[in-house]
C-alpha cells in the first residue's frame, strides 16, 4: 500500500512539473498563435477579437493558473485552432478522444506482432547459439552456426533501419509493388472497423520490425547468460528435455530484463509514433502533436504532453507489478 | 566490440544493397508500370480524391485566410462575382453589375434561380447580410480588410442591391468574390457551411480532410459532373507521391520537380502558371543591405536562369519586380535591368564602391517547410559566394518565420513566396513605406506618392501606367531580388478529365469527370 502511495505522489509531481515546463517552453519559443490562425491578411480588429477570445491578453501566470485549475476539475480546455462552430471551439478532450483510438489500436496491433514473433524467435535463436557454441549437444553445429550468424546480421539490419525509411519501404514494396494495400488508404474506424484494422497491419509492421529484432536479440542474450547457470545443468541431469529446459526454466528467468525492455517499447508506441503516423497518413496522436505544435495550439499540446508523460509512468508502474508476478521473491522485500 | 564493428560494416553494405534494389525496382516501375497496373483495373467511380497539403483553417468563408482553405471553399461558396480560368471576373450570384462614374456606388443585379444548399433561393436580404458581415457594418469587426470601405448596403428591389463605398477604388470589385451566405447563418457557418457553390458540405475531420457532395440545384446547368469530392490531407510530399502511385488520390497540385519527373509516365503532369512571387527578400533597413549598391550587387550576382533550371526544371517564369506576368495589362518586363544571368564583374564593382570589396556575411532565413525555397537557398548561397558574399542558410520553422521575419522584421535576408490574389495592385501596395506588410522596410517617397496617384485614378490605362512605373522604381532601387513565378505542377490520374487551371489559388472540381 505504501508502495502505491509513493508511486502515486511521484506521478502527480511529475505531471505537474512537466506541464509547467511545457507551458514555459511555449512562452519562450517564437511564434504567435493569432498569426498562425489568421495568417498575414487579417484585419487588426479581427486579430484583437481573437486574442481576447483566447484569453491571450492575460499575463502568462494567470493563464497557466486558469488552465491547471481547469484540468484539475476535469476540464481539459478548448483548442485554439479547431472550432466546432462560431461561438464554440473544439474541446481538447473531444479532439484527442477522436484520434486516440487510432494510436491505441496501432499500438495494440504492433504489440501483438512484437510479442508473438520476438519471443519464440529469441528462444529459438538462443538454442541455436547455444548449440553453435558447442555447449550442449553440437549435432547440428554447422547449419546452426550459419543460421545463428544470419540472424545476427538480419536483426542488426532491422534495428538500424530508420523508421521513416522502413515505412517508405513497406509502402513501396507491399503497397505499390505487391499491391497488398492502398498507400494512404486509411479507413475510418467508425465506418469500417475491419478495414481499419486491416490497414493498420502495415504501419504496425513498420513499427514492429525493429522492435522485434531488438527484443529477440535481448532475449537471446539474456537466455544465453541463464543457460550457463547451474540450475540448467541440474535440470538437464534430472532428465528434462531441451524444450522443457528452455521454456520451463530458462525463459522465465530470462524474461525479467526483457519485460523491462518491452515496457519501454509499449510506452513508446502508446505515446504515438509520430514518424509512422506521418508516413502512413494515420490521423493519430503523433500527427496531432506535430500539427498542434506548428500551429501553436497550446491547449492541445499541453494535454498531449501530459498524456505521454502519464503513459510512460503508468507503463513502468505496470512493469513493476509484472515483476512481482514473474518473480514472487521481489514483493517479499 | 570488434565483432560489433565488423557487423556494422556488413550492415552498411546490406543497406546499400537494399537501396540499390529499391532504385532498380523504381526504375522498372517507371518504364513499365504506367496504365497497366492499378489504373485500368480500377472501377469507374463518381468520387474524386484530391490530396491537399494543409488542414483547413476555418470553414467560415469570411474568416478563412489560408490559400489552401480558400481554394477548397471555392467549391462550396460563391460571391456576387467569381474568377474564371483566365483570371477575369464573371457573374456568379449576381448576373451583372454597374459601377457609378465616381466609383462610389456599385449596383448588383441578382441572378434568377440561384439556390443555397439548404434549398432556399438567394434573396437580396442574404446578400445585404453577407456584405454587412464582411465589412464590419454588422458588429464593428470587418472580416475582410478591403471591404471595410463599404459604407452602406441598400436593397433597391428584390433583385437589386446597391453598395456605397467611402473611397473610389477600381480594384474593389475583386473583393466581391466574398461568399454570399444565408441571412443569419454566420453563427453556424463554422459547423454547417451553406453556400451556393457546385458542391455542398458533407463532413470535415481535423487532420483527415473534408468531403463535399454534388449540389443538384446548382445554377449552372450540367455542373458538377462528379458525385463526390474528397479533399484528403496528405502531410508529407513523400506520402503524396506514393498515394498518387497507389491510386489512393486522383489529383495533387504543387508537386516538386523531382516528383513531377517520377510521375510523368503514370499520370497527366501539367505545368500551369502559379500566383506566387518568389523572391530573395532583403531587409532594406539592415546594414549592409541599407546601401542600394549592395542590394544591386546581389541582384547582379544572381543567375535566375540557373535557379529556375535547378529547382523548377526550367518551368518557372523569371521576373524582376512585384507583378504577376499573367496580369498582362499591368506587367512591366524589367528582366533586362540586371539581366537573368549572373554579372559577377558588375556585382564586384558595386560591392567595391560600397566599401565591401572583401564581401560580407549574410544570413538567409528560410521557412524550412518549403522545400522549394530551401533548394533555391542552396543555389543562391553558391551564386553569392562567387562575388565574395558569404551567405549562410538559417532554416526556421513556419510559425517562427511569421513571428520573427514577417511580423518582427528581425532578419537580413529571406527566401519566400508571396501569394497574390487577382488584384493587380495587391503586391505593390505592401511596399509603401508605412505599410504594415512592408516587411522588407522598403522606403521611397517617390514610390509612395506614385502609389497614391495610382489609387486615385479611375482610368484603367492610366492606372496600368502608374503600376508599371512603380514596378520600375522597386526594381531600380533593388528593393528585393524578385526571382520567379514558379510553375505549379499538378499530377492528375489518367482517368480524370476536364480539370481547369486557374491563375489564382482555386481547385475547381465542378468540371472534372471520369473517363467513360
Amino acid at each position: 500500500m505504501k508502495y502505491f502511495g509513493k508511486k502515486l505522489i511521484t506521478l502527480i509531481m511529475t505531471l505537474f512539473l512537466v506541464s509547467a515546463a511545457a507551458f514555459l517552453a511555449f512562452q519562450i519559443i517564437p511564434g504567435d498563435v493569432v498569426t498562425s490562425i489568421l495568417g498575414t491578411e487579417a484585419t487588426p480588429e479581427r486579430e484583437e477579437q481573437l486574442r481576447e477570445e483566447l484569453g491571450l491578453n492575460d499575463p502568462p501566470a494567470v493563464r497557466y493558473f486558469h488552465w491547471i485549475t481547469g484540468v484539475l476539475q476535469g476540464d481539459l480546455g478548448v483548442s485554439y485552432r479547431y472550432s466546432k462552430n462560431m461561438n464554440e471551439m473544439m474541446p481538447v478532450a473531444e479532439l484527442i478522444g477522436d484520434k486516440l483510438p487510432v494510436t491505441l489500436w496501432l499500438a495494440a496491433v504492433s504489440l501483438v506482432f512484437i510479442v508473438v514473433v520476438s519471443i519464440p524467435l529469441g528462444v529459438l535463436w538462443a538454442g541455436l547459439s547455444d548449440a553453435a557454441h558447442g555447449r550442449s549437444g553440437g549435432v547440428m553445429a554447422g547449419a546452426g552456426h550459419i543460421l545463428d550468424a544470419a540472424l545476427g546480421v538480419v536483426t542488426q539490419a532491422a534495428m538500424a533501419v530508420p523508421s521513416f525509411f522502413l515505412g517508405i519501404l513497406v509502402t513501396y514494396l507491399l503497397g505499390i509493388v505487391l499491391g497488398l494495400f492502398a498507400p494512404g488508404g486509411y479507413v475510418d474506424y467508425e465506418k469500417d472497423f475491419a478495414g481499419f484494422l486491416g490497414y493498420l497491419i502495415f504501419p504496425a509492421l513498420s513499427i514492429a520490425i525493429p522492435k522485434i529484432a531488438m527484443t529477440a536479440r535481448f532475449l537471446r542474450n539474456s537466455m544465453l547468460t541463464e543457460l550457463s547457470a547451474d540450475y540448467v545443468r541440474t535440470a538437464y541431469s534430472k532428465g528434462a528435455g531441451k524444450r522443457r529446459v528452455m521454456y520451463g526454466h530458462v525463459l522465465r528467468n530470462a524474461m525479467m530484463p526483457v519485460v523491462t525492455f518491452l515496457g519501454m517499447i509499449v510506452a513508446e508506441i502508446v505515446a504515438g509514433s509520430i514518424v509512422v503516423e506521418q508516413v502512413f497518413g494515420l490521423p493519430g496522436i503523433g500527427r496531432l502533436l506535430i500539427s498542434s505544435i506548428s500551429t501553436r495550439d497550446f491547449p492541445v499540446v499541453e494535454i498531449l504532453i501530459l498524456y505521454i508523460t502519464f503513459v510512460v509512468i503508468f507503463v513502468y508502474f505496470l512493469v513493476d507489478i509484472l515483476y512481482r508476478v514473474i518473480d514472487p521473491r521481489i514483493s517479499e522485500t | 566490440m570488434k565483432t560489433d564493428f565488423h557487423k556494422k560494416k556488413k550492415l552498411s553494405g546490406l543497406l546499400f544493397a537494399a537501396l540499390l534494389i529499391m532504385a532498380v525496382l523504381g526504375g522498372c516501375a517507371d518504364s513499365t508500370g504506367e496504365s497497366s497496373g492499378d489504373n485500368s483495373s480500377r472501377e469507374p467511380k463518381g468520387s474524386v480524391v484530391v490530396g491537399i497539403q494543409q488542414d483547413i483553417d476555418s470553414l467560415d468563408p469570411h474568416k478563412a485566410t489560408a490559400a489552401g482553405t480558400k481554394e477548397i471553399l471555392f467549391n462550396i461558396f460563391e460571391g456576387l462575382v467569381k474568377p474564371d480560368e483566365n483570371g477575369n471576373l464573371i457573374g456568379a450570384v449576381a448576373s451583372g453589375y454597374t459601377i457609378s462614374k465616381d466609383g462610389l456606388v456599385y449596383t448588383f443585379t441578382l441572378r434568377d434561380n440561384v439556390k443555397f444548399h439548404n434549398g432556399n433561393a438567394v434573396t437580396a436580404e442574404d446578400v445585404k447580410y453577407s456584405l454587412e458581415r464582411v465589412s464590419g457594418l454588422l458588429d464593428g469587426t470587418p472580416l475582410i480588410s478591403t471591404m471595410s470601405t463599404i459604407q452602406a448596403v441598400d436593397i433597391v428591389d428584390e433583385k437589386t442591391v446597391q453598395v456605397t463605398v467611402e473611397n473610389a477604388n477600381t480594384e474593389l470589385i475583386y473583393s466581391f468574390v466574398a461568399a454570399i451566405i444565408p441571412m443569419g447563418s454566420g453563427e453556424t457557418a463554422e459547423a454547417v457551411p451553406v453556400g451556393t457553390g457546385p458542391f455542398s458540405f458533407v463532413s470535415y475531420k481535423p487532420l483527415e480532410g473534408i468531403v463535399l457532395a454534388k449540389f443538384a440545384d446548382y445554377w449552372q446547368e450540367g455542373l458538377p459532373q462528379v458525385e463526390e469530392v474528397d479533399f484528403k490531407i496528405v502531410n508529407s510530399a513523400d506520402t503524396a507521391l506514393m498515394e498518387l502511385q497507389g491510386g489512393t488520390i486522383d489529383l495533387y497540385a504543387y508537386l516538386t520537380d523531382s516528383q513531377a519527373q517520377a510521375l510523368k509516365d503514370s499520370h497527366q503532369v501539367i505545368a500551369s502558371a502559379s500566383n506566387v512571387v518568389q523572391a530573395l527578400f532583403l531587409n532594406n533597413a539592415v546594414a549592409p543591405l541599407d546601401d542600394v549598391r549592395v542590394r544591386q550587387a546581389i541582384l547582379y550576382a544572381l543567375d535566375k536562369e540557373a535557379i529556375n533550371d535547378f529547382v523548377g526544371g526550367g518551368a518557372g517564369t523569371l521576373i524582376s519586380s512585384a507583378m504577376l506576368p499573367t496580369l498582362k495589362d499591368y506587367y512591366a518586363d524589367l528582366n533586362d535591368t540586371y539581366g537573368t544571368k549572373a554579372n559577377v564583374d558588375k556585382a564586384k564593382e558595386l560591392l567595391a564602391d560600397a566599401g565591401y570589396a572583401e564581401g560580407f556575411d549574410l544570413e538567409i532565413a528560410i521557412p524550412s517547410n518549403y522545400e522549394f525555397h530551401m533548394q533555391t537557398g542552396e543555389v543562391v548561397v553558391e551564386q553569392l559566394k562567387a562575388v565574395g558574399i558569404n551567405a549562410t542558410i538559417k532554416a526556421v520553422e513556419w510559425g517562427t518565420w511569421l513571428d520573427e521575419v514577417y511580423n518582427g522584421r528581425q532578419y537580413a535576408a529571406t527566401i519566400s513566396g508571396i501569394t497574390c490574389d487577382m488584384t493587380p495592385g495587391y503586391l505593390l501596395n505592401r511596399f509603401q513605406t508605412t505599410s504594415k506588410k512592408n516587411f522588407i522596410n522598403f522606403a521611397s517617397e517617390e514610390y509612395d506618392a506614385l502609389y497614391v496617384k495610382a489609387q486615385e485614378t479611375l482610368d484603367l490605362a492610366e492606372k496600368a501606367e502608374y503600376y508599371k512605373q512603380l514596378q520600375k522604381i522597386l526594381c531600380d532601387e533593388a528593393g528585393s531580388a524578385f526571382l520567379q513565378v514558379p510553375a505549379n505542377m499538378t499530377a492528375i490520374s489518367k482517368e480524370l478529365l476536364g480539370y481547369k487551371f486557374y491563375p489564382v489559388y482555386v481547385q475547381d472540381m465542378s468540371t472534372v469527370y471520369f473517363r467513360k
